[in-house]
């Protein structure tokens, strides 16, 4: 039955990495956005990833992945002068969002590789897998 | 009589088992690619095979013994004797994860190849087997 947790453990991959997918196009669309629900601009996120261990097997430190946390970036935020602009402070100057464009596309390209090797993976193991159910016929 | 047909499919039995766990293994280091601080595991697969070939012909699972009739009893995990080693990474990443991804992938395809031989080889020994109780 272990044949089953590799399912597991890249099907864990994959929802991670498409949670990781999920926040950047988060990230790149809200690139421009000077206020939110809270009145402030826009942070950008980033997932954090840990191992997750496959019940009791997962003892050598094998297992899946999943999202631990959603943090925040604490890099200081973009400040454009736009003197005309509503949320423009008395200097002239309206807080961006600290979104890095070209290392979100980065990321994402990143994180379809992986999700794309996690289903090679699967699918590799359903052909063993149904192979392994024709053991002795024919 | 039926021992000895059990005996002649234990290696080929035991050796698909245990590419399977590989298996496993590797798809953990592709799945934990990204993963901060993870290290890629592999086993030895050679010894490991030498080992469970020679407890499989016994079968013995591991309990523990007891002196004292008030002592817990207790099973050891049977198939996670397996010793699981770590990758000597050529360049890790500064995040401490150590899967090489061209690595890990060569090393699945080449696995599952494997497996599917060490399947191949069991099918047609089943099939001699049967061939050979046939009256004619």
């Amino acid at each position: 039955m272990s044949m089953f947790s590799i399912f597991a453990i890249s099907g864990s991959a994959m929802s991670a990495q498409s949670q990781r997918m999920n926040v950047t196009a988060s990230n790149l669309a809200n690139a421009d956005s000077v206020s939110g629900p809270d009145g402030e601009a826009y942070r950008a996120k980033q997932v954090m990833f840990e191992t997750r261990a496959q019940s009791r097997e997962g003892v050598g430190g094998v297992g899946g992945v999943g999202v631990r946390e959603v943090v925040e970036d604490p890099s200081p935020m973009r400040m454009a002068y736009r003197p005309e602009h509503p949320l423009a402070d008395e200097e002239g100057y309206v807080t961006m969002p600290n979104v890095d464009p070209v290392g979100e596309m980065v990321n994402m390209i990143s994180a379809s590789r992986s999700y794309q090797a996690n289903v090679e993976v699967m699918n590799t193991n359903k052909q063993l897998m149904l192979k392994t159910l024709t053991l002795g016929e024919g | 009589m039926i021992d000895r047909l059990a005996a002649s499919l234990n290696f080929h039995q035991q050796a698909l088992g245990l590419r399977q766990e590989r298996q496993k293994v590797l798809a953990s280091n592709i799945a934990n690619a990204d993963t901060p601080g993870y290290k890629a595991r592999d086993m030895d697969f050679a010894g490991e095979l030498q080992k469970a070939v020679k407890q499989g012909s016994s079968d013995g699972g591991l309990a523990l013994s007891r002196s004292s009739a008030r002592h817990i009893e207790g099973q050891g995990v049977p198939g996670a004797s397996h010793e699981l080693l770590y990758r000597v990474p050529d360049q890790p990443s500064l995040d401490g994860n150590t899967v090489d991804m061209d690595r890990e992938r060569t090393q699945f395809a080449d696995n599952s190849v494997r497996y599917q031989a060490a399947l191949t080889i069991l099918n047609s020994r089943i099939q001699g087997l049967k061939k050979a109780m046939q009256p004619e």
